[in-house]
Formats: C-alpha cells, structure tokens, sequence
C-alpha cells in the first residue's frame, strides 16, 4: 500500500493523530513498526506546560471527550527526544502550537531545524483560551499563522484545522493561498462537556473538552469534503476512523491519508496495521485502487 | 460514583477507604479515582471481595492528603479497573516482597495465592508497615531504623532467604522504583522469574494519551505489572519518567516531583 505524500514515500497512507501516544521515540517507534506509515508527535508548544488537572480524558463508549490541555517540555527542553529521533528510520510529523504569530513562528523555526519529514501547526486544539483552536476558526488569522511559519521552516507545512470554523473550506483555502502543502482535519469537535450528576459537577477538571471517535466521524466526513472541494493540496483525513471501511470512506470524501487517533482504545495499537489490511481487501474485492477512489464521493452522480 | 462506605486509619499517614460495590478485578490492576472539584489520580486496589473493595492512601500532597480526609457517604468517581494485573501461574512456591505503600496492591495478590507463600516486608518504621495482622503466610518484616524485625532492607532479607536454599518460583515485588530494580538483578542473578508493578503519572489510564509511558510501553494498559523478560530490555525502568508536562527525566527526579504532587 505504498503512497507518495509530499516527497515522501510512506510504506501505507495511515498517520497517527497527534496527542495519542507519541510523547517519546519508543513509542513512536512501536506505534511504526504496528502498522502506521507517518506518526505524528505530540504537540510541542513555545513554553513549558503542564496541561490541565485530572480528570482529562474520558472514555464514552462511542468515542472520547479530552480536556488534556497541550502538555509540552517547551520546545527549547526537548534535546534528549530529538537526539533520539535523529536515528530514526520511521517518517516523523511534528506538531507545533503557540499563543500568538510570532510564538508559532519561533516554535515552527527551531523545531524545522530538527529535521522532521513534516511540521503540523495545531490551530485547532480547543482545549486551551489562548492557544490553537483560536487561530484556527476564521480564515484571516489562519493566513496569518501559515505564511509566518511558512517564511522560516525548511519542511513541507501539513495544518491541522477545526471543525468549529464556520467554514472549513474557505479556512482551507487561506492555508492554501498562504503556503500550506497540506490540510489535516479535523482535530476534536465541540467543545462538548459532560456533568456527573451525583457530584453535579463537570467530568473533566477543565470543564470543557473535545469529542474523538466514532461518534465524530460523520462531522470528519464531511468536513474533508468541504476541504476537497476548496483546495487543491493534499488532505489527511482524521475524526472517527476505526475500520477499514471508515478509511475507504473518508478517502472518498476527499483524503490521501487517513489518521487514527482514538481508535487505538478500541481496536489496540495495531489498529493501524488492522485497517490498513482492511482497505486493501476492500479495494482488491472492489477491484479498485487508492487513486481512484480518492474524492470518488465528489464525482458520483 | 461510588459513596465511602467505611474509613480505617491505618497509621499517622496511611488510611483504607472502603467501597461497598462489585468490582471485576484482578490483583494488581488499578483504578482511576476522582474526588470532584480536585483531581483525578491512580490508586491499585488494596482489598477485593465480592462485594467490596478499598483503596489505601498514603498522604503525601494535596490530593492524598484530600483523599484520606474523606469520611463515610462522600462521593468519588472511579474509572476502571485498568491494567493487567499479576500473572498467576502454577507456581509451588512464591516470594511478595513489599517495599512501604508497595503492600497495598500485593495485599490482595497475597490473599488470591494458594500456594506457599513468604512475604518480606520492609518499611520506614514498625508504625508504616501495613496491614501488620492482615495475613495467614509466613512474613518476614524490616524496618529501616530496626523498630519492628530486621534492621535493613528487603533484598538484604530475600538475599538471605535464597542463600539458605529457600527457592520460589516467582518473585512478585512492588515499592519504589530502585528497591523493584534491586530486587529484579537478584532475581536475575539466581534465575528466579519476578513480576514488578510500576506507575508513571497517568491522564486516561487506558492506553492512548501516553503520558504513562516506559520505554516502548505504556504503563496503564501494558502494565503496571511487568515480568522479567520485559523488564530486562525496558531502558527506562528505574532510570527515566515523563513529568506532567512530558518532559524526560531522571527517574529520582520524577520521584522527588511526584511526591509532591
């Protein structure tokens, strides 16, 4: 299932979603070698951050709400991880936030330097009231943040975006115009909350939080299908896949690679070599290939 | 979420909170225990009936020292059991080598065994070993500054157990990270197969924000037990951790940070 995305080749078109598991070459590495094409690690932001109390993550059976709150060393603190990943034989996307422009800029620069395969910018957690999401949500800021980061970096610009733009295609497009080479959607919907109504408290120690999981995909699906429909870069599609049917889906909708994220709950850390299994056995029964199915779903009928 | 149904104090900083209600378990794994309003941390089960259950809190920081102030009827939350537990093999005989709080999740591994069992606990002082009356096995105490059995450590009395020509078949060890180490390389040494528990400060508890992770593993879900053959090629253990932020370091430095907190 060999794909070519960017200059790169990658030995299958699955990415894991950043903010699951990669917080360290190890497991980076196991995530790799269990199936997935391009990791991608947690995001690394411009100063040191603990993240939110607990509770942070919640498992709701038909997907997650996460307040986690963008934990980072700092990027100026990570010298022993990237020593690491030096030697790596595995392609490495590294997700970056900030506060402001410039932070997202100083972050992106240093962090280039580093020589990942790819750097993410996160505008779309939503899990913080100054960083990511913020930038994220209308298209002049979302300009702004990607041709400051695009001036300084030396790898291709992969940005991340939220559903809560209120439209994604155009937000997409200002990345685009801007430099992007390519678009990641969609980070986690909502904000959404849950109350305990024993304690009658909020779940989640910051009250608020994100939706992973199944219960997102059909938000995902159509999000990557405004997204295709408004760009011509690259998409990889993220938000609710599980299965290999789930991956055919949202490639259809208009993505190249398929991220997974929260499915490794439910379906364990192979996940990753179980659906990209899945999809060739779906296209073999289909007598179909990658190519022709990416955006299918905008040229049926 | 679960009401307290009953508090023992155990010592000056250790107390039992009890919890009428039917948990799947089994020894070693662990749940996520939220007090509203404060935080949310990892605790191992430290009894297991069919009908109850408890946990033992030692107060160091604000949230244990929150959680052993709680009384009967306050509510918690509690998410879980995760974890994988001890591996109960056909052993004939065993050794549970407990280190200070380290008793708390080998209590109820020590109640499940059917076979012979010695357990070597060490503590402090004769007033923080746990549990003193709790067991039918043989036990063997220390403490550090000799107040109740010998006066040093566990390995030393587990050393001294296998140069008499004691022999187990496993070894099952939780406490601090550098006494599960030491007792791991005497294990090694004799060729005695030895199950540890670790912690790592956790978010979900179930395998996916990896803030928990060892090496290649992550903590939660991998773990908190692991057996020799993983232990041996785990770089990390007793020498790195991730602090909240998932900054990398010294595994001491984690400990001093933790303990606070």
């Amino acid at each position: 299932m060999t794909i070519r995305f960017l200059g790169k080749i990658l030995k299958n078109p699955m990415v894991l979603a950043s903010g699951i598991l990669g917080n360290s070459f190890d497991i980076l590495e196991r995530v790799h070698e269990n199936g997935c094409g391009l990791v991608t690690m947690k995001s690394i932001g411009p100063e040191p951050r603990d993240g939110h109390k607990n509770p942070t993550v919640i498992d709701l059976g038909h997907g997650m709400i996460n307040a986690v709150g963008l934990p980072s060393p700092g990027y100026l603190n990570m010298e022993a991880e990237w020593n690491d990943l030096e030697n790596r034989d595995f392609p490495l996307i590294a997700s970056v936030y900030g506060g402001s422009v410039r932070e997202y800029q100083m972050v992106a620069e240093f962090v280039s330097s580093k020589s990942p395969d790819f750097i993410e910018i996160n505008i779309s957690c939503p899990n913080s009231e100054q960083h990511g999401m913020i930038f994220g949500v209308n298209p002049q800021s979302a300009h702004d943040v990607v041709s400051a980061v695009k001036k300084v970096i030396k790898v291709p610009l992969i940005v991340k975006l939220t559903p809560q733009a209120l439209d994604i295609g155009e937000v997409a497009r200002a990345c685009e115009d801007a430099g992007a080479d390519a678009i990641c959607a969609i980070n986690t919907v909502g904000p959404g909350m849950v109350i305990d109504i024993e304690s009658k408290m909020p779940v989640l120690a910051f009250k608020k939080g994100g939706l992973s999981g199944p219960m997102i995909k059909p938000v995902a699906i159509r999000c990557v299908f405004d997204i295709y429909k408004a760009v011509k870069i690259p998409i990889i599609g993220l938000g609710g896949i599980t299965t290999g049917k789930d991956a055919i889906e949202i490639i259809m909708a208009g993505a190249t690679l398929v991220g997974i994220g929260s499915a490794v709950q439910y379906r364990g850390i192979d996940v990753f070599q179980k659906v990209a299994v899945e999809m060739d056995v779906w296209l073999k029964d289909h007598d179909l290939c990658m190519e022709e199915i990416i955006g299918a779903a905008h040229r049926e009928g | 979420m679960l009401r307290v149904e009953k508090k023992i104090i155990e010592n000056q900083t250790h107390a039992t909170l009890f919890f009428s209600h039917a948990l799947a378990f089994k020894p070693g794994q662990f749940i996520m225990v939220w007090i509203p309003g404060v935080d949310e941390k990892p605790y191992t089960v430290s009894f297991h009936t069919r009908e109850r259950f408890a946990i033992t809190i030692e107060a160091k920081g604000i949230f244990s020292k929150r959680a052993i102030s709680l009384e009967k009827g306050d509510l918690v939350g509690i998410r879980g059991p995760f974890g994988n537990g001890f591996d109960i093999r056909a052993d004939e005989q065993v050794a549970v080598v407990a280190g200070g709080c380290g008793m708390a999740p080998l209590a109820p591994l020590v109640e499940t065994l059917d076979k012979k069992t010695m357990v070597i606990h060490g503590a402090r002082t004769r007033e923080c070993l746990l549990y003193p009356d709790r067991f039918k096995v043989d036990r063997l105490f220390c403490t550090d500054d000799g107040s109740m059995g010998h006066k040093g450590l566990v390995t030393e009395l587990l050393e001294q157990q296998i140069a008499a020509g004691k022999h187990f078949d496993m070894v099952y060890t939780c406490g601090p990270e550098i006494m599960m180490y030491h007792v791991f390389k005497i294990c090694q040494t004799h060729h005695i197969p030895c199950q540890v528990s670790l912690e790592r400060y956790m978010r979900c508890g179930f395998g996916v924000c990896g803030a928990c992770v060892c090496g290649s593993r992550v903590v939660c879900k991998d773990g908190p037990v692991f057996g020799s053959e993983k232990l041996a090629r785990m770089k990390d253990f007793n020498a790195k951790a991730l602090l909240k932020s998932g900054k990398q370091v010294d595994i001491s430095q984690y400990f001093s940070w933790r303990c606070k907190s």
